[in-house]
């Protein structure tokens, strides 16, 4: 198998592009998607089952259906309903927020009910109101347990922002797509692709672990 | 002043105190002792409203904490509570689990409340622990820590959760010490705990729950030495 180093370079400008756009997409979802998980995940644990029921059907929704499902409903029948023109950028920041959203707020559920009950009557004993006892003690050290599944997560999350090729969100996968298109070869831009998105999702868990250590209590 | 007045409360079926009545005055020392699932723990937690009361009333400087309209942020900050397990905040520094909740709470500025968080761990011994992270200390340490903390809020009335229970037997005596002092100092004081010790010489008057009633109360010297009931007689034959 001979392989064709010298389209690689030709794509090489649009690879960048397409990278650019897959890195803009995941910081976009992952901000987006954490802070709605977060609002998700307290909404989940409230203590009135009425309040938390709708929390719980989201999650049930976005966890039990495909994310090529979701992001074709967002994408043609969603978007469209508040906009004139469907967005593929649009759509897959939406998607991939709302679905990542699902995950992290049982992240953030099961992280928040792992810290000690007596954190919690600790500093409300101290006169702190419930807000400030999450904000202060609870939710930071809740942070800390949650770092490594909200690490896989993000990493998932990166991984599968290569379905908005399917909607034609010029990001990584959808220059793969259009140089096997160009050259009928397959090795070369899926490979390319591969080691792009590895290179990603290593450089992700890096900066995670140097996170984990600098919160590190010892 | 507390004021404990027809206290019930159940865990579902389960009936756990039946009619608690206590009055604690102000600079006194309470202690309670009774076997465990008497219920002394839930008592004591039901003070400050860290169980909600089934039954009854819970007044403090006369305030009914069973009243919807009563702030109970406010009236935790005049009630210090120390735990069986120390319930340090593991994520912050001693001097910051100190100044946390009267900055936070009661709006005191850092350098205020640094300086009266570094005095608060001089008067338990432990000044040069102050930027130690709590796993760093012994069981005894963090219970003195803990007791700081509580301080740091000037309570006017403090209760302790057997405090001294999962400590390590050499490192009881430090903890008590400070608990002492407290007393001598006129700090009024609910005390679950299983030192007979402590309760004969530091406490004004001693309570003997069990299954979720006070069987007895009295002087120390009368109820350890003379006690009247059965049931008191014979955990007492036991315990001393």
């Amino acid at each position: 198998m001979d392989f064709r180093w010298d389209i690689l370079v030709e794509y090489a400008p649009f690879f960048l592009k397409g990278t650019i756009l897959t890195i803009g997409l995941s910081i976009a979802s992952i901000l987006i998607g954490t802070i709605l998980g977060l609002l998700v995940g307290l909404g989940k644990i409230m203590k009135n089952k009425l309040l938390a029921w709708p929390f719980t059907i989201y999650i049930t929704f976005f966890r039990g259906t495909p994310l090529l499902v979701q992001i074709l409903l967002i994408h043609f029948a969603v978007v469209p309903l508040f906009l004139d023109k469907t967005n593929p950028i649009l759509a897959a920041i939406l998607t991939l927020s709302l679905n990542a959203a699902a995950y992290i707020a049982e992240i953030f559920r099961a992280g928040i009910q792992s810290i000690d009950r007596g954190q919690m009557e600790a500093a409300r004993s101290l006169g702190l109101n419930h807000v400030q006892a999450m904000r202060f003690i609870i939710l930071p050290q809740a942070f800390k347990r949650m770092i490594p599944p909200l690490g896989n997560e993000f990493i998932v999350l990166i991984k599968e922002s290569s379905l908005a090729a399917l909607i034609a969100a010029p990001e990584l996968m959808y220059w793969g797509r259009a140089m096997q298109g160009q050259y009928f070869r397959v090795w070369e831009p899926y490979i390319a692709a591969a080691v792009i998105y590895l290179v990603l999702t290593l450089s992700l868990s890096f900066l995670l672990n140097l996170l984990e250590r600098r919160l590190a209590t010892e | 002043m507390i004021q404990v007045k027809n206290l019930k409360k159940s865990f579902g079926k389960n009936e756990v105190l039946k009619d608690i009545n206590v009055t604690v005055k102000n600079q006194e020392v309470v202690v309670v002792i009774g076997p465990s699932g008497s219920g002394k723990s839930t008592f004591l937690r039901c003070i400050n409203m860290l169980e909600t009361i089934t039954g009854g009333h819970v007044l403090i400087e006369g305030i009914d904490l069973t009243d919807k309209n009563t702030d109970i942020n406010k009236v935790r900050t005049e009630v210090g509570m120390v735990f069986q397990q120390f319930n340090l905040f593991p994520h912050k520094k001693v001097i910051d689990n100190i100044m946390l909740a009267p900055m936070k709470v009661r709006n005191i500025p850092k350098e205020k409340a640094r300086a009266k968080g570094l005095e608060l761990l001089r008067k338990v011994g432990l000044e040069e622990k102050a930027d130690a992270f709590p796993d760093s200390l012994s069981g005894g340490q963090k219970q003195r820590v803990a007791i700081a903390r509580a301080l740091a809020m000037e309570p006017k009335i403090m209760l302790f959760d057997e405090p001294t229970s999962a400590l390590d037997p050499e490192m009881v005596g430090e903890v008590l010490e400070v608990m002492k002092d407290l007393a001598k100092e006129g700090m009024t004081m609910v005390v679950v705990t299983h030192e007979m010790g402590f309760a004969k010489e530091v406490g004004d008057r001693v309570i003997f729950m069990d299954g979720g009633l006070i069987v007895e109360e009295n002087v120390p010297v009368e109820l350890f030495d003379h006690p009247k009931e059965e049931r008191t007689k014979a955990f007492l034959s036991k315990v001393l």
